[in-house]
């Protein structure tokens, strides 16, 4: 497993990170705050499905949006932490498990 | 079968359920206490997470709020999922990799103090508490209405149970119970929700039914007579708000940042093997919510309507059983003010006073004599909002194992989150307080003792809550989430992403941010209660959202304070590094 030998290589996976974190969050800020809270009232105009739209949003193409959001991060952040080496895919599951410092207590 | 019976056979079994997996899981060490152990699988925590996060809030009150109060019930619902985004993106999988036991582990750590871990302590300790109080008057409800007991005796049910499995099994036995709990719970919300749906619009599922035309020929959808019946009632549109957009807009990221920075559901990402393991899990986490909140305002609509075409102008004679039965345990109540022996539904309290209080006997028509002075508003009916989720079984005519299946449910759902918000609690008393502050000769042992200790403390003080409570369960935990925004969100956020960040800067913003959202709740909740009207508030913001301001006050105070006092330690910087990357580098 290569894992980043330089601060340049930590600092660049850092930045791509926050980027992506950054189109996330304006998504996720989007749908929530702008079409279910601030834009509700014009989106109310148009109605999808027996719907309001904006109603819809608020209640739930919000929830469905957030679902979508965090997986594509799971998925994204896997394909950035491949390409500066620092994935954690090859690691064992028993990973950051100290040894079992504890008696065991019947 | 009675209805009773079968819902003592579902919660019986339940409950056995819970106890032998309970049994069969019991912790070992601390490491199993805390975090069972480690290695519990992304998929399995993601179910664990989604019953400890749903909470008796979330199944009994959510839904019966939305459906009084129609859009602007949104508030819960976004707000209420969407701080899973931030926290799959912004504080799990760098906590994961911290890799230690509690939230205040990690304040302390790298903040390089023990001052600040315990002010992390006591925020985390009044945040639990309040949370937790919700969720023992949600299992005394359920309990009363259900086995018919009084609430207090079902307090006291919901104490042994939780104090069982819990002090017993730790964090490893808290897992594998709540993923059974989910199962419970979710099967018990889905049911009834579908039968309804299919009863009114012939749609199956009813995040579609909800928009779907309505079987009785009108053509109307669910919505739009929903709209226009409340609109002839009085009532402002179903699908229109009536609070301030800004009130909404800050309730709403209230909810949202609180739900990112409350203990009991961060350390369950505590959990999982992996930094990844942890983002991944927080996606199925939501997905597993997700099936329930977006019935949830299914749930809300389906069921105000039938309550609607239920009471009104029904004459109290031909009610059906549901409502007397609510009625004799005093979440319902009804004064003929018109004298026409008809109830009649409409906007504004009927009474004075937030709740009924019955007098002996009863009235003209049968009904429970309530002896608060009437208002002045046409409304005859006061209906505790808690009950429509649970009453829509009845509401709707459903079959009676439907009901038991929902008490089981509901208890579930509260056992759950009670268990989880105990483990954080008790885990904050040994490891930060004992072990990490005052006593730091403990051994394994009896750290691990005092773990268990302080679970059966804290489920006493629970159920005192649980037994005076302050109000309805969903306004006694929406607080919980405001003291979580204002307090430990901001400073996890910038132990991970502020490298300059220093103790005393976040010392001062967890104190100033508990304390001004402390005071501002108080003060319109507890000291001036009738002052509590928007003219009154912060830029029209209520105390349910003012947790967005305190998180505001939070991050300036700890920025003002870090520009003039020394930065943190170099070793600090390397721990910052060190979380942030996925792997094992400088540590």
């Amino acid at each position: 497993m290569s894992e980043p030998n330089d601060a340049q290589q930590a600092g660049a996976y850092w930045r791509a990170n926050l980027r992506l974190m950054a189109w996330l969050l304006i998504i996720w800020f989007a749908v929530s705050f702008g079409a279910g809270i601030l834009f509700v009232d014009a989106l109310n105009q148009i109605q999808i499905g027996g719907y309001k739209l904006g109603f819809w949003f608020a209640q739930q193409g919000s929830i469905f949006t957030f679902v979508i959001l965090i997986f594509v991060y799971a998925v994204l952040m896997r394909r950035i932490e491949k390409r500066f080496g620092v994935d954690d895919t090859d690691e064992p599951d028993s990973y950051d498990v100290a040894p079992d410092q504890g008696e065991t207590i019947h | 079968m009675s209805a009773q019976s079968l819902t003592y056979l579902f919660v019986g079994l339940s409950f056995a359920l819970y106890i032998g997996i309970a049994i069969w899981a019991r912790a070992a060490s601390t490491k199993d206490f805390y975090v069972a152990g480690g290695h519990v699988h992304p998929v399995v925590n993601g179910v664990a997470t989604a019953a400890d996060w749903m909470s008796a809030a979330s199944f009994i009150s959510m839904a019966g709020i939305i459906a009084f109060i129609g859009y602007d019930g949104s508030v819960y619902l976004m707000g209420w999922t969407g701080g899973f985004v931030l926290l799959a993106l912004l504080l799990a999988p760098y906590l994961r990799k911290f890799g230690q036991f509690t939230v205040p582990d990690f304040v302390g750590e790298r903040y390089y103090s023990k001052t600040a871990r315990v002010i992390a302590v006591i925020c985390l300790l009044v945040i639990s508490f309040t949370y937790i109080a919700g969720q023992m008057r949600g299992v005394g409800i359920v309990f009363s209405r259900f086995l018919e007991v009084e609430i207090d005796t079902g307090v006291y049910a919901g104490m042994t149970i939780v104090f069982f499995y819990a002090v017993l099994g730790g964090m490893k036995g808290i897992t594998y119970t709540q993923v059974a709990q989910y199962c419970v719970m979710i099967f018990a919300y889905l049911v009834p929700a579908i039968f309804i749906s299919l009863l009114l619009t012939g749609v199956p599922l009813p995040q579609i039914g909800l928009g779907a035309p309505l079987l009785d020929g009108s053509g109307q959808t669910v919505l739009e007579r929903l709209d226009a019946v409340l609109v002839d009632l009085g009532f402002g549109a179903y699908t229109e708000g009536q609070r301030s957009t800004i009130d909404v807009f800050a309730i709403t990221a209230a909810l949202m940042v609180g739900t990112a920075g409350l203990p009991h559901v961060i350390v369950r990402f505590f959990t999982v093997p992996k930094v990844s393991d942890a983002r991944r899990s927080a996606g199925w986490a939501l997905v597993f919510i997700a099936i329930l909140y977006t019935t949830a305002p299914a749930v809300a609509g389906f069921s105000r309507l039938n309550f609607v075409d239920t009471v009104q102008n029904t004459a109290y004679d031909d009610t059906p059983q549901w409502l007397r039965n609510w009625e004799d345990i005093g979440l319902i109540g009804w004064t003929d003010k018109n004298s026409d022996g008809q109830i009649q539904y409409g906007p504004g309290a009927a009474f004075e006073g937030s709740a009924p209080v019955f007098g002996e006997g009863r009235g003209p028509a049968g009904e429970r004599v309530v002896t608060n002075s009437p208002t002045e508003v046409a409304n005859e009916i006061y209906v505790d909002r808690d009950i429509m989720v649970l009453a829509n079984p009845e509401i709707a005519d459903l079959p009676d194992w439907v009901m038991a299946l929902v008490a089981a449910g509901g208890l579930a759902a509260a056992l759950s989150t009670a268990a989880g918000l105990l483990l954080v609690i008790s885990s904050s008393i040994s490891h930060d307080l004992l072990k990490k502050t005052f006593v730091s000769t403990l051994t394994e042992k009896q750290e691990l003792l005092c773990a268990r200790l302080s679970a059966a403390a804290a489920v006493i003080v629970a159920g005192y809550f649980g037994i005076n409570p302050p109000g309805f369960v969903a306004q006694v935990v929406a607080f919980a989430f405001g003291l979580a925004a204002a307090s430990i969100f901001p400073v996890l956020f910038m132990g991970i992403f502020i490298r300059r960040m220093n103790r005393q800067g976040a010392i001062a913003g967890m104190v100033s941010g508990l304390v001004f959202t402390w005071l501002y709740i108080a003060y319109f909740k507890f000291w001036a209660p009738a002052a509590n009207v928007p003219e009154n508030w912060f830029l029209g913001i209520s105390p349910e959202g003012i947790g967005m301001v305190g998180m505001l006050v939070n991050f300036a105070v700890a920025f003002a304070v870090m520009r003039f006092t020394a930065p943190p330690p170099d070793k600090i910087g390397k721990l910052v590094d060190s979380i942030r990357l996925p792997v094992q580098t400088v540590r």
